[in-house]
């Protein structure tokens, strides 16, 4: 076990090298000479040159990808460029209202998904299952940005049940004042194609020859279902939730921005609005080693649920 | 035809069919599949229509008053019209003895005026109007094009790279795989979204090219993976090995010999991607990193609808959601027949 941990880690070097140098491709080549963004309209020669001294950008690339990994490693990147606040506090204080939102939608999606799937999954073929298959459709079918709008101005702005946007104080306030609205409107959206996408795991393990000798020891259809079938279906499931994850990082951007919800997603967008590079190359990087550590942690996660899973 | 060449010359052989001669017959028995593959040949006719200025080419025209209510409701009640921000303007303009742009304000409106007398502002348009009275239709219609357009193009671009990429890691496995496969996991390891909108900040200049490549760029891991897999299974076959005893050369197998059989894949999963790709274009249109401010879509059609919901002017955002909703479900419900049809196993 500790071996196998010790050589995916390892693994993962040459990936996370991998998104350094995209990350710094793009930033560095792509993205032009920041001082002229900086500098804005009354860019003389020598302030641009001053700005670029700051920066480091007139050093050789070698010299500022050098830079960029000492940032990487010590989680110093400077200041924002439009607020001069510290990116390692912009982290530190947009996390909370992201997770505030995003946990509890995660939880409960992932719990109604499971449920409707395994209901639909069990009266397969009868007009329950196609009518909730044709409803997933169509609901996937209209943009998130219909469902936020329209669940805004109806619930919010018309009917008054839950404030507009804005952010509280305390973690109780604004989880059951002002993240109420955003997590039902986040759970809607993802409920459609996580129950198809369900659905098919439990349809896979639902004709399995075990599920019916269980059925033949005269088990409960209950324990069938939530015990048999659950338990295998559950690594396709496990790998759903799991991809979900590091998004939980990056924030919701676009339930965080409509209900100015001060979290990572809204100030990556407020960033790129700004071309402010370093909010972005940090949050970039961070969340891109969050998923590596996710996906390590996932595999890990097979093996607890199938015994028979092989770590190499 | 070939049948009765064959009968003439007097060869008695026994034709059979080829795989997309059976696919298209399943696929006319899928009664769904086929009435969805006729929603997608309207919008793809839609798209060709608009792009090539038949219908919808006078989008732009104010040809109603501003926020005109759709046809069937009839004509908006006088008093309400005061709340379009343009009147407030002019009143509060003609309110400011010393505003110094009022000469030149009297000489754009008297110009303007003298245009739009020409052409009478109708009260009502089919299916309403925006902010600045266009027809919501038209430009339902304008914003069908550039969103399916970009979600078309990206998609075509994102497949053509994973199958080149996809063929060279699988066929040639060694260094060129593992390359191909760190490459992959360099760009799944940063989520979708973000990766879009980090490269959207650093382009920094809006149009259709710029999604097109944003998204075609980034969206090519999922195809790649499929493709790839399919390379490794068909290299070790043994047509691949009678290709190389007649010496055709690698890229020869690569894109003639195996291309047309995994062709099917790739084909399915083009249409899996314009629909990711749709959604996408509408989410980054509407967040303001995508299209041009002088083309219309279905994200920016519903980032001015959202402002106008509040002023009780619906029909924006019901026009762009519809049509959305449409050539998305048929497009989706097309997938699925596309993929029952190319895969006889899967039943």
């Amino acid at each position: 076990m500790l071996a196998y941990v010790t050589r995916r880690l390892w693994q993962t070097i040459p990936t996370l090298l991998g998104v350094v140098l995209l990350v710094f491709f793009l930033f560095t080549w792509v993205g032009g000479d920041p001082a002229y963004l900086l500098a804005g309209k009354i860019s003389n020669p020598e302030q641009i040159e001053n700005i670029r001294r700051q920066l480091g950008v007139d050093r050789p690339y070698h010299v500022q990808l050098w830079i960029f990994i000492q940032q990487i490693a010590t989680g110093d990147f400077g200041e924002s460029w439009a607020t001069n606040e510290k990116v390692s506090s912009i982290f530190a204080t947009r996390l909370g209202p992201s997770l505030t939102v995003l946990v509890p939608l995660l939880v409960v999606d992932t719990l109604l998904a499971l449920a409707a799937a395994m209901l639909v999954a069990y009266v397969r073929g009868s007009l329950t299952d196609r009518m909730v298959m044709i409803g997933c459709t169509v609901g996937q079918s209209i943009s998130i940005l219909v469902y936020i709008i329209v669940f805004q101005y109806v619930f919010a702005y018309q009917l008054g049940w839950f404030p507009v946007q804005g952010w509280g104080k305390g973690l109780a306030e604004n989880l059951f004042r002002f993240s109420l609205l955003p997590i039902i409107v986040g759970v809607i959206v993802s409920l459609a194609p996580d129950t198809r996408l369900y659905r098919s795991f439990f349809l896979d393990e639902i004709n399995q020859d075990y599920v019916r000798t269980a059925r033949a020891k005269g088990m409960s259809e209950t324990r069938v279902m939530w015990v048999h079938v659950l338990r295998n279906a559950s690594i396709p499931i496990i790998t759903n939730v799991m991809i979900q994850l590091p998004g939980l990082l990056a924030g919701a951007f676009l339930i965080e921005r409509f209900f100015s919800i001060p979290g990572v997603g809204r100030e990556v967008i407020l960033a790129v609005e700004r071309s402010d590079f370093p909010v972005i190359k940090a949050v970039t990087i961070y969340v891109a080693i969050a998923t590596m550590i996710i996906n390590l942690i996932a595999d890990l996660l097979y093996r607890v649920v199938d015994p028979r899973v092989q770590l190499k | 035809m070939t049948r009765a060449a064959a009968l003439a010359i007097g060869v008695q052989r026994a034709e059979s069919p080829g795989l997309w001669i059976l696919a298209w017959r399943r696929f006319c028995r899928d009664r769904v599949g086929l009435a969805s593959f006729l929603i997608v040949v309207f919008f793809f006719g839609l798209m060709t229509a608009s792009g090539l200025h038949l219908i919808a080419a006078d989008w732009s025209k104010e040809v109603g008053v501003n926020y005109a209510p759709p046809t069937f409701m009839g004509p908006e009640i006088p008093d309400r019209s005061l709340a379009a921000p343009e009147s407030h303007g002019e009143r509060a303009g003609e309110a400011n003895p010393f505003d110094p742009l009022a000469g030149v304000l009297a000489e754009i409106r008297a110009a303007s005026g003298a245009a739009s007398v020409a052409e009478a502002q109708a009260p009502t348009l089919v299916f309403g109007g925006d902010r600045w009275g266009r027809d919501v239709l038209q430009k339902t219609i304008k914003g069908t094009e550039t969103s399916m357009f970009v979600g078309l193009v990206a998609a075509l671009l994102a497949a053509f790279l994973a199958t080149v990429f996809g063929a060279l890691a699988g066929y040639y496995g060694g260094w060129i795989d593992d390359f191909f496969n760190w490459f992959y996991s360099v760009f799944t390891s940063i989520p979708y979204l973000l990766l879009i909108l980090a490269i959207a900040a650093v382009l920094n200049q809006k149009g259709t090219l710029t999604v097109i490549l944003i998204l075609g760029l980034t969206g090519w891991t999922g195809i790649f993976r499929l493709v790839r897999a399919e390379y490794l299974k068909h290299k070790v076959r043994e047509y691949i090995q009678a290709a190389d005893a007649i010496g055709a050369s690698h890229a020869r197998r690569m894109f003639v010999h195996i291309l047309p059989n995994v062709s099917h894949v790739i084909l399915v999963q083009l249409s899996l991607h314009v629909v990711l790709f749709i959604k996408s274009e509408v989410v980054l249109s509407f967040l303001g990193f995508g299209v041009g401010v002088d083309t219309v879509s279905w994200g920016s059609m519903l980032n001015e609808a959202q402002s106008e919901l509040i002023l009780g002017y619906w029909w924006q955002l019901a026009a762009a959601t519809l049509a959305m909703a449409l050539l998305v479900t048929g497009f989706s419900l097309f997938t699925d027949a596309l993929r029952d049809a190319l895969d006889p196993k899967l039943k």
